[in-house]
């Protein structure tokens, strides 16, 4: 399960607009709690480093940029706990290439942005045997 | 020597939750290989299935990233860190999604495909592409016969042939995809069957129809890829606007005589065939291959380069023919290439393109006019006719404007040999009193060669012999070799 507040939903949505038709993408900065649960306490959004022609299709974080990130969350008292990436007029569902790129235990959210417009937002977990993802549970604000 | 190796938060969990891990090694390499000896989860978060470090796992020695220094067998010294570090990426329609879509081979396909599958820039991958893809040849002619049969060969997975043709014996001495057997058999027939006993794995499409504007953007359509093997400028600007239009790469050949060329026209990537030459020359002044000739081993060599670039562009390769004009000339075995651009102003790819849909494009190379003209003036005789008046015993002088090379392969007898470019010159030679009929292979020379004398102001009559010598052949004398 992973917790973050409506603004930061908003946040991310945002960036995906924002960013459209390209893909977004960012750090998801908070701490990992006992059962598992992820909250999150900061939006870290990140320019994507993928050649422009890539960009539509493609986010790329660099491990520069990741362990500034880390850098930053430490300091600041936190974790990296997950990756945020926007799907343009595709659904908030991770592909394949996502599945080959990831890593287990970080959330991975993923935002459809739809002819400019943010829709559906889902977060996902990798299994540990990096045979698919597992959709997780997202909880905003009070409602859990 | 002791090292210690960080692990980052996501792996954490295989190290038993801890941040760090400290062990003798001396190469990084080494200390990756006991790591993850040390935690077997690991292996497969860091390694692929070859076990070759995964694309996005950085390993830093002290803050410098081994790939500038020695990979894997960087050293280390005593109390160095070593950092995983993951770079995070992903995104939609990607590779891993193509891989899955794509069909699978089979034992037997592996087999005959091995050359391809050794090389790292086709593999399996690249092979299972080329069985997905489908490819359109305009003509099964001299480009054709290589192209389609080193696609089929290749094992692209779905060839469409466009013809209308039937195989007549003087296309041997080029097109290769028809043999002695196949004369009279109409030419995607004779085609299908050679390229499906090259290879029985794929699919071929046989459209028994002439390229036309409405036929076009449909067919196109359907195909990934269409491939230019026609002898003409309207057929050739139709490739090329409707590639345009229907978004697919045009892969372009062509030849005369000992010289070729080749390119990829390709809108979205670069210039297009219109880019290059925005009108077409005028009727007349670049003759085809049927009245200048073409050696028959140029179109394999021009064929083949385009069916180079087919393979290459299903395989994504880097360095095509787009933007690049490639001349061949055999007689001096010489490769020029010409750099193209994108014409900004181009009316079918240009910003402004005035060019929406596809036009009359015999109207736009200037070939309908003509026989509106000449009709009015120009007499013409039969064959068959000629022969019939001769045998009555009416007097003719026959005007033959061939070259003299020609005269030689064949001639009627009883003729005056002025090619047509003397004819004007030598136009005294030539009785006014008498009638003069001209002939020439097929009849279009010689309505030149009648146009010329009349306004050079010979007053003779002039007659045309329809169909030149090859009617002559077909209908009064098959002794008279057709070439």
């Amino acid at each position: 399960m992973i917790q973050l507040t409506t603004e930061q939903v908003n946040e991310i949505a945002a960036h995906g607009e924002r960013d459209y038709p390209h893909e977004c993408c960012g750090l998801l900065l908070g701490s990992f709690s006992f059962g598992g649960i992820k909250t999150i306490a900061r939006i870290y959004p990140i320019s994507n480093a993928r050649e422009e022609q890539a960009k539509r299709n493609r986010f790329l974080i660099t491990p520069q940029e990741l362990m500034k990130g880390e850098q930053y969350a430490v300091q600041n008292g936190m974790d990296v706990i997950g990756f945020y990436h926007s799907h343009p007029d595709h659904p908030a569902v991770p592909s394949g290439y996502d599945l080959e790129h990831a890593w287990p235990v970080y959330s991975y959210i993923v935002v459809a942005v739809g002819e400019g417009k943010a829709g559906d937002l889902r977060s996902w977990e990798m299994e540990p045997d990096r045979s698919k993802f597992t959709e997780e549970e997202i909880c905003c604000n009070a409602n859990c | 020597m002791s090292v210690t190796i960080n692990i980052p938060t996501a792996l954490r969990q295989f190290t038993g939750g801890n941040a760090r891990v400290e062990l003798e090694a001396a190469t990084t390499g080494e200390a990756l290989e006991r790591l993850t000896s040390l935690h077997g989860e690991l292996r497969r978060h860091l390694y692929d299935d070859k076990n070759a470090l995964r694309s996005f796992v950085n390993v830093y020695v002290n803050d410098e990233d081994i790939r500038h220094q020695a990979g894997l067998a960087t050293p280390l010294q005593e109390s160095d860190t070593v950092m995983i570090v993951p770079s995070i990426a992903g995104g939609v329609t990607s590779e891993a999604d193509v891989e899955t879509a794509l069909p699978s081979l089979s034992n037997e396909e592996i087999s005959r495909y091995s050359r391809h599958l050794i090389m790292p820039e086709v593999g399996m991958h690249g092979q299972r592409k080329l069985k997905a893809a489908s490819v359109l040849m305009i003509g099964t002619g001299g480009l054709g016969a290589p192209v389609g049969m080193y696609l089929a060969a290749a094992g692209v997975g779905r060839i469409g042939i466009v013809d209308f043709d039937v195989v007549e014996v003087s296309n041997l001495q080029r097109q290769i995809i028809h043999g002695t057997a196949d004369l009279g058999r109409p030419k995607i027939e004779s085609a299908r069957d050679r390229l499906r006993d090259i290879n029985p794995h794929i699919e071929i499409e046989t459209h028994d129809t002439r390229l036309t504007s409405q036929n076009a953007l449909a067919l196109f359509a359907n195909y990934d890829i269409v491939v230019d093997g026609t002898d003409n400028f309207p057929t050739r600007y139709l490739v090329n606007d409707a590639c345009v239009l229907t978004g697919k790469p045009n892969v372009y050949g062509s030849i005369f005589r000992f010289e070729g060329q080749a390119s990829v026209f390709w809108a979205k990537e670069g210039a297009c065939y219109r880019c290059l030459y925005s009108e077409p020359p005028p009727p007349g002044l670049v003759p085809n291959c049927a009245e200048g000739g073409v050696l028959g081993v140029l179109p394999g060599i021009v064929g083949a380069i385009q069916a180079t670039e087919t393979i290459k562009l299903i395989l994504g390769a880097e360095d095509t023919l787009v933007n690049r004009l490639l001349l061949f000339d055999a007689w001096q075995m010489k490769f020029r290439e010409f750099k193209l651009r994108k014409d900004p102003n181009c009316p079918i790819c240009g910003e402004n393109a005035t060019i929406k849909e596809l036009i009359d494009y015999e109207e736009f190379c200037g070939l309908r006019a003509q026989p509106t003209e000449q009709p009015a003036s120009l007499e013409e005789i039969t064959a068959t006719e000629l022969r019939e008046r001769l045998n009555r015993g009416q007097d003719f002088q026959i005007i033959d404007v061939r070259e003299p090379f020609e005269y030689e392969i064949a001639r009627i007898g009883g003729t005056k040999l002025i090619p047509l470019g003397e004819v004007v010159a030598r136009m005294n030679e030539i009785d006014p009193a008498r009638e003069t009929v001209m002939h020439c292979k097929a009849g279009v020379r010689s309505a030149k060669a009648i146009a010329a004398l009349k306004q050079a102001g010979f007053a003779g009559r002039l007659i045309n012999l329809k169909g030149g010598i090859t009617a002559w052949s077909d209908e009064v004398d098959p002794s008279v070799a057709k070439y």
